[in-house]
């Protein structure tokens, strides 16, 4: 009993700890490129999210329904999403872009106040219903006591997304002009590397990500809030940093040492205290690995 | 500015002056609350219900051969001005007080009515100690205290569920893990049933597998929790999506149209205190019912416990045949009465037997009185 019980928190940890990764890879990716945290990640999740609840609550008033309305609902949050992002950088970060680095931080929190006020004066400051669009799978019966559909889709979400990013950034020319605006931005600009366009390129996937990780999210949890996007932020921020910040297998890894952490410390002690396990283990791995765990310790150039 | 203040001095002293003269030939009744400020809407109706009713009676020549004179004052639900009214209402003498509305105003004129001897009846006042605590021995309640709602659903899961093993889960806030608190001590003081695991839970957060895995681990047969609704409901999906079967009970928190609505089809089965329906009782339509004939619109809240409130002093005064303190006590703990809020009897610490909660359940998509 209480190694099958280990098991399933194990498990439930597993999966705590992807979603958690799902939104740090946005996050994360978008530090690796030009070290801004954006606070407003969140706010662009919970967004994605609200354009796939009005949209699949439109297709199913319309007849549609299944796989039609998560994919529609999908494609189209990541197509709102991607847009906001992509005018959030415009409008908050690039004329901030030669100022102190303090200064694109407190822009970034305060589009992240901006954006849930937004949202909850344009739509509602109620909790809404999200619509189940991933429905359970048969096959996936025998094991729901460890993993449930929407589960397995967000852990196999995240492990694409996690490869397909690395990739893109390992192989692409995109990925290679990113790398490159990364390590010094006036030698980018001087092979020729539009600089701009690649940093907007940076935040319209970071966007698109966030906007996926809000539509499986809040199809598995079942409710939308204005304010879901700070929760979510916070943490995929700690997992983010936990694993290394802009290091991008760092982010999964740290996101599911955050979930592991904080389920089995709920399971086995109390989840009053899930928090306290979550930014107490954040501090010992900062205190013995200050760049995260797999973050590479960079040396400060004089 | 200073002529004023004398105007007013003056026409205060003159207040007084001619009170006593009239102290002989009527019964007076203190109605406390607040009538202005944020709260008002709180304290009004239970001030209309007083007004409303001894016009009735005082036109039908009054009790005992004597006419009810009320004197009202306005705490603003404020401790500080609530000791304030309370001394104005004991030095004009009266013997009865109805109110006051808010648990902390309540609870600092308390002090100064007991040194008096003035019985004290609350139609909202919820705070537990109030009766429990044995301070105040003249304070009667035509409400239930907030501990009856966190017992009502220990005693519901115990009895009517059959549970032996209970899990609590609460959202850390006061009114939910006030409510989990007070379901913890009754099901521990019954006897009859365990409680296997109690525990907080972080509003807000994405994911509560861990304290769903251990409340299968634990093997509860029943879920009591205090909170608002969407954490409810996030429960609720992961408990469906892990198969997890227990039955699940709530506070009022979740006995709304906002659970109904988030939780979609994972309501349905759910139980949830709230308070009784107390609109078919024949005397509430009629209180009911004159109200609206003199205000043309529903009466607002509070409104059926005040009317029972003046109810029950009026009995009092009848059954003890005059204001005597003891004898007013002694009436109220033993006369079973007829009210708004159905029939009520004071007990020994001051709360009504007869008032309270009821459980519901979710079925079809509506929340239905469990008999």
């Amino acid at each position: 009993m209480d190694s099958e019980y280990f098991f399933e928190l194990l498990c439930g940890g597993l999966v705590k700890g992807s979603i958690y990764a799902l939104i740090a890879l946005g996050y994360t990716m978008v530090y690796g490129i030009i070290q801004l945290i954006n606070f407003a990640h969140g706010e662009i999740y919970m967004i994605g999210a609200f354009v796939a609840f009005i949209v699949s609550g439109v297709l199913t008033l319309t007849g549609y329904g299944g796989p039609t309305v998560l994919l529609l609902a999908a494609v189209i949050a990541i197509i709102y999403a991607a847009a906001y992002g992509y005018t959030l950088e415009k409008i908050a970060y690039r004329p901030l872009r030669a100022a102190p680095r303090l200064s694109p931080l407190i822009s970034a929190i305060g589009a992240s106040i901006f954006l849930t006020n937004y949202v909850q004066l344009a739509q509602t400051p109620d909790f809404l219903p999200f619509p189940e669009l991933i429905t359970d799978f048969d096959f996936m019966e025998p094991f729901s006591r460890y993993v449930s559909s929407v589960d397995l889709v967000i852990l196999v979400v995240t492990t694409l997304t996690m490869i397909a990013l690395t990739v893109l950034i390992k192989y692409t020319r995109v990925g290679k002009a990113m790398r490159a605006t990364q390590q010094d931005a006036v030698m980018a600009r001087l092979v020729g590397i539009n600089v701009d366009r690649v940093i907007s390129a940076t935040f319209i996937i970071g966007s698109a990500l966030a906007a996926i990780a809000g539509v499986l999210i809040a199809s598995r949890t079942g409710q939308i809030n204005s304010a879901i996007g700070f929760m979510a932020g916070i943490k995929a921020f700690t997992a983010a940093v936990l694993g290394g910040i802009g290091n991008i297998p760092g982010a999964v890894l740290g996101g599911l040492v955050l979930g592991i952490a904080e389920t089995l410390g709920a399971g086995y002690i109390s989840s009053a205290y899930e928090d306290v396990f979550a930014f107490g283990l954040l501090v010992l791995i900062l205190v013995l690995r200050p760049a995260g765990l797999l973050g590479k310790a960079v040396k400060q150039k004089v | 500015m200073s002529t004023l203040v004398k105007f007013a001095t003056a026409a205060a002293l003159a207040l007084a002056a001619t009170t006593p003269a009239l102290a002989a030939d009527t019964i007076k009744i203190g109605v406390a609350g607040p009538h202005t400020g944020d709260l008002a809407p709180y304290g009004l109706p239970t001030k209309d219900a007083a007004e409303m009713l001894i016009a009735e009676v005082n036109a039908k020549g009054g009790i005992n051969g004597k006419q009810i004179e009320l004197l009202f004052v306005d705490d603003q639900c404020k401790p500080e001005i609530a000791t304030n009214v309370a001394t104005k209402l004991v030095s004009e003498g009266v013997n009865v007080v109805i109110g006051h509305v808010c648990s902390g105003a309540t609870k600092a004129a308390m002090g100064i009515y007991k040194g008096a001897k003035v019985i004290v009846i609350s139609p909202s006042a919820t705070n537990p100690p109030l009766t429990k605590s044995g301070d105040y021995p003249n304070f009667y309640r035509t409400i239930a205290s907030d501990d009856d709602q966190g017992k009502m659903a220990a005693t519901f899961v115990i009895d009517k569920l059959n549970a032996k093993k209970i899990a609590i889960v609460h959202d850390k806030g006061d009114y939910g893990k006030g409510f989990a608190d007070f379901s913890k001590e009754a099901i521990e003081k019954s006897g009859k049933a365990k409680v296997v695991m109690y525990e907080g839970i972080q509003p807000g957060a994405m994911d509560y597998t861990a304290v769903i895995q251990k409340l299968r681990k634990e093997g509860a047969d029943a879920l009591i929790f205090g909170g608002y609704h969407p954490e409810a409901s996030k429960l609720l999906a992961l408990m469906n999506k892990r198969k997890i079967n227990v039955p699940f009970i709530g506070p009022d928190g979740i006995k709304g149209d906002g659970f109904l609505k988030i939780a979609g089809k994972d309501a349905e089965g759910v139980y949830a205190t709230g308070p009784m329906d107390v609109s078919k009782y024949p005397l509430n339509v009629k209180a009911h019912n004159d109200y609206k004939a003199k205000y043309g619109k529903e009466p607002g809240t509070f409104f059926d416990q005040g009317y029972a409130a003046t109810l029950a002093a009026l009995n009092a005064i009848k059954v003890a045949g005059g204001t005597d303190y003891d004898a007013l006590g002694k009436a109220l703990k033993s006369s079973v009465i007829e009210t708004t809020v159905g029939k009520i009897k004071f007990d020994a610490r001051g709360d009504a037997e007869g008032v309270g909660f009821s459980v519901y359940q979710v079925r079809k998509g509506a929340f239905v009185e469990v008999k």
